[in-house]
């Protein structure tokens, strides 16, 4: 038995030694993030009485769903508003460096033959795996520690150095947990990208019941493990044994991994390879054909993921309503008694619109890098040395992100007017459908950008960073008081908040604009540059 | 006595039989040649060899030890490079070598390894991002042989070098096997296969057809002849390959059986000049490779 982890301490060393600035990148700015905010927090709401106002505006089904439930809001005070504000999507991020790095140290290494060499040494069968399991624990005692220690040493009153604790390490235990069902993941999925795509999967699957639950089935979020972490009820009530539950099934779900790796061929998925067709259809001949095709499968689970999105964002718009007519204090306090609960939720339904068109730009920046990734991988040159052009290729992925961007889209915007028009009387499907419509020349930007850098040939990061950056301005600009500047250097600000704002064509035509400009850039540049591969 | 020894080792994919049956026997110190035409198993054969693939049925074993449960024992003391080499991006070649030496448990011979990064002119301080297929086959080679092993395992290692490297590589090899090593080299290079093999397996579908060294191999099969002769050359029918009337004389291939008709034929039409050649492992080859054609 001890062979099979044979030398799982010198693969470890060589993980880390490979992982130095993937570390850093991630683990440092969660950690600054967090001690950051409660900084910004505290400078914000000094007094009891901002608190309070603060708490009111956040008090809704469409927050909580985004959020998690809001605990001890009696006193809001800032552990209370860290906890409740920030701590969902930290463990978010924590989950996804997990996914991105665990996949990479096993599928990834596998698909490109690495692993046959490292296994043709003396090294236990699953020393590879164990050893990512033991990074990942390793990173998570950094990050729990970081995050626990820095925000203890703010001494902030409401920050116990118990809530501290606890508040690290429930992200790393969501971090960890999801290292785990990554490594299941990889034992299943025969490729990295379908291992990434399975686990994101669980992920969003994971943070969207919870949301259902928190509002209004009673019980769902405990099908959650993102459910389980905020019942730990941090800052607040601290409780531990979430935690340890999210641990014992990390332990689980890695003993699971190793078995079903200890059970399979390397490079082989648990799911057999079929045979397939003999000749290339018409279709599948044409570039444009090609191109949708391999991306065929993603677009229909990304079209059905964002109907399923906005459908439950939908059907929670009907409780806005209800909270908003029950709680009088709410009205006095955001100073809106002429405002009808109508109007409130017109007011969600753009916030929302926002939020989720954010998420629709992501599988629309995955579409147009996945030239990129063609390059990287030395599949372009073939395709290149044929009578194709390489901006036609540029081209022919340009107007792929822009279908893919009307179906994203618009299959949320269904989702979403179909079920607000059934719970919220009243409520026409049309208004939630071009409300969400409007940010498609925000998302064109996005798309531009990402053409840009695959035009430039680096810098890829940088749609990331931007669309990241937007998410930030409209998740947390409001609640730290971002000069206006700041916000409006996000795209999706200059879009028309539909039902709340008047329709601005020109807004309108000048994002589009700006994104057809960006695009003739990217196809010059890309024209001009040499090909990796 | 035979370091590697396998026994009608069989492996499926599915519903595909990749192996059927494989026997192969690879003596100390010698080295062992591993040819077949693509998809035949030299892979499949080779990855079940080092305890990545876990075999269907039947068993092999290396240094007598059982190649699925003892493996991470066995591999201390082989080395396996494999054709298509692909190594971490943002590290160094110097880096990797040493990291792959160091996890087969030995300290890395540093005068050893500098003699092999100049006997290979490689550069070690490059990102391997930046190599060219060459140079991480070369990565990978050194990182083999810098380590003191003593079974070798090579999947068409020298499908990137250029001559010149693959005449250094022979020598390595050559080497190995006069210290006493072995070496199972699968290639798709004949004429390497042939300088340095002691012996030779065949493998097809799956199955291995033929087991020898180069002069049973040779019994097997045809010898070329080119003859010229005062009279008109009648032959039998049978035995006679790719036949060829030229100006001045004849040109063909003759099996083995009818060799004695054939020189009699030959000799009452009145030779006046004959040669013989000895059939390379490429008309050996060719040979096998026709048939299999025929039953596609
Ligand atoms: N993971 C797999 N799933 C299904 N079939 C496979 C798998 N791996 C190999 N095969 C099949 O097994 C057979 C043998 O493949 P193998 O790679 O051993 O051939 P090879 O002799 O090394 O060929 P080459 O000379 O091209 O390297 C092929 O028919 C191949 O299609
Ligand atoms: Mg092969």
């Amino acid at each position: 038995m001890r062979a099979w982890f044979s030398r799982t301490g010198s693969i470890l060393l060589w993980q880390l030694k490979q992982d130095r600035l993937r570390l850093v990148i991630w683990l440092v700015p969660i950690i600054a993030v967090t001690v950051l905010t409660a900084i910004l927090f505290e400078g914000l709401y000094p007094d009891e009485g901002d608190r309070q106002r603060l708490a009111q505006s956040v008090l809704n089904p469409a927050i909580t769903m985004l959020l998690g439930p809001a605990y001890g809001v009696e006193q809001y005070d800032i552990g209370a508003i860290m906890a409740h504000q920030m701590y969902l999507f930290t463990a978010l991020a924590t989950a996804i460096f997990s996914i991105l790095t665990v996949s990479k140290h096993t599928r990834e290494e596998e698909s490109l033959g690495r692993m046959e060499i490292i296994r043709s040494l003396p090294t236990g069968r699953l020393a590879p795996l164990a050893a990512i399991m033991i990074h990942h624990t390793l990173s998570f005692v950094v990050l729990a520690s970081g995050v626990g220690a820095g925000l203890y040493l703010l001494s902030v009153a409401s920050i116990s150095f118990e809530g501290a604790l606890l508040y690290g390490v429930g992200i790393s235990a969501v971090g960890l947990f999801f290292a785990a069902v990554t490594a299941v993941c990889a034992q299943l999925a025969e490729s990295s990208r379908g291992t990434i795509s399975l686990a994101f999967f669980v992920l969003i699957f994971s943070y969207a019941i919870r949301g259902l639950g928190d509002v209004s089935y009673d019980g769902l979020s405990w099908w959650s493990p993102l459910g389980w972490m905020l019942e730990t009820r941090v800052m607040v009530d601290n409780h531990w044994w979430p935690v340890t539950l999210l641990l014992v099934m990390a332990l689980l779900l890695t003993g699971l991994a190793l078995y079903l790796n200890a059970k399979r061929d390397l490079g082989a998925g648990l799911l057999p390879a079929r045979q397939g067709p003999r000749n290339a259809s018409k279709w599948l001949q044409t570039q444009v054909g090609f191109t949708v095709t391999m991306q065929r499968v993603s677009i229909i689970a990304w079209a059905v993921g964002m109907l399923i999105f906005g459908a439950t964002y939908g059907s929670v718009l009907g409780e806005t309503g209800t909270y908003v007519a029950e709680i009088e204090i709410m009205k006095e306090m955001l100073n809106i008694d002429q405002l009808t609960g109508r109007a409130l939720i017109e007011e969600f339904v753009s916030m929302l619109a926002v939020i989720i068109t954010i998420f629709a730009t992501v599988p629309v920046i995955l579409s147009m890098y996945r030239l990129a990734k063609e390059e990287k991988l030395n599949r372009l040159e073939s395709v290149v040395a044929t009578a194709t052009s390489k901006q036609s290729l540029l081209g022919i992925h340009l107007v792929i992100g822009l279908l893919y961007s009307l179906i994203v889209v618009s299959a949320a915007g269904i989702g979403m007017g179909l079920m607000g028009q059934r719970s919220v009387d009243g409520l026409q499907f049309m208004t939630v459908f071009e409300t969400m419509m409007a940010y498609l020349p925000a998302i064109w930007v996005m798309l531009s950008l990402a053409a840009l850098c695959v035009g430039i040939g680096r810098w890829l990061w940088i749609t990331w960073a931007y669309l990241g950056y937007s998410f930030v301005v409209v998740y947390l600009g409001g609640a730290l008081e971002f000069p206006e500047w700041m916000n409006k250097l996000s795209p999706f600000e200059w879009v028309p908040s539909l039902p709340v704002e008047d329709f601005k064509l020109i807004n309108v035509l000048i994002l589009t604009g700006i994104a057809v400009l960006i695009s003739l850039l990217a196809l010059a540049s890309y024209r001009r540059r040499d090909l990796a591969g | 006595m035979s370091v590697l020894q396998t026994n009608g080792l069989t492996k499926r994919f599915g519903q595909v039989e990749a192996l059927s049956g494989v026997d192969l026997e690879v003596d100390k110190g010698e080295i062992f040649g591993f040819i077949g035409p693509n998809g035949a198993g030299k892979s499949t054969t080779i990855r079940i060899l080092l305890g990545i693939l876990k075999a269907t049925a039947g068993e092999a074993t290396i240094f007598g030890q059982d190649v699925w449960h003892d493996a991470v024992k066995i591999h201390k003391r082989i080395a396996y490079v494999p054709g298509d080499v692909n190594l971490w991006p943002n590290l160094t070649g110097g880096q990797v070598i040493d990291y792959l030496v160091h996890l087969r448990g030995q300290k890395v011979n540093q005068e050893r390894k500098q003699h092999l990064i100049e006997r290979f002119q490689l550069d070690p301080t490059k990102k391997c991002r930046t190599y060219s297929k060459g140079n991480r086959q070369k990565v990978a080679l050194v990182a083999a042989f810098a380590a003191d092993c003593d079974l070798y395992i090579l999947d068409e290692p020298t499908s990137g070098l250029d001559p010149l490297m693959e005449r250094k590589f022979q020598e390595l090899i050559l080497e190995a096997k006069a210290e006493g090593k072995s070496v199972l080299l699968s290639s798709h290079i004949l004429s390497e296969v042939e300088k340095l093999c002691d012996r030779i397996a065949i493998i097809r579908d799956g199955e291995v057809i033929e087991t020898g060294t180069m002069s049973d191999l040779r019994h097997l099969t045809r010898t070329h002849l080119y003859v010229e002769t005062e009279k008109t050359l009648v032959l039998p029918d049978q035995g006679i390959h790719e036949w060829k009337e030229t100006d001045w004389g004849y040109q063909f291939q003759v099996d083995r059986e009818v060799l004695d008709d054939v020189m009699q034929a030959i000799a009452q039409a009145g030779v006046t000049k004959i040669e013989s050649a000895p059939p390379t492992l490429e008309d050996l080859f060719m040979r096998h490779y026709d048939v299999g054609e025929g039953d596609v």
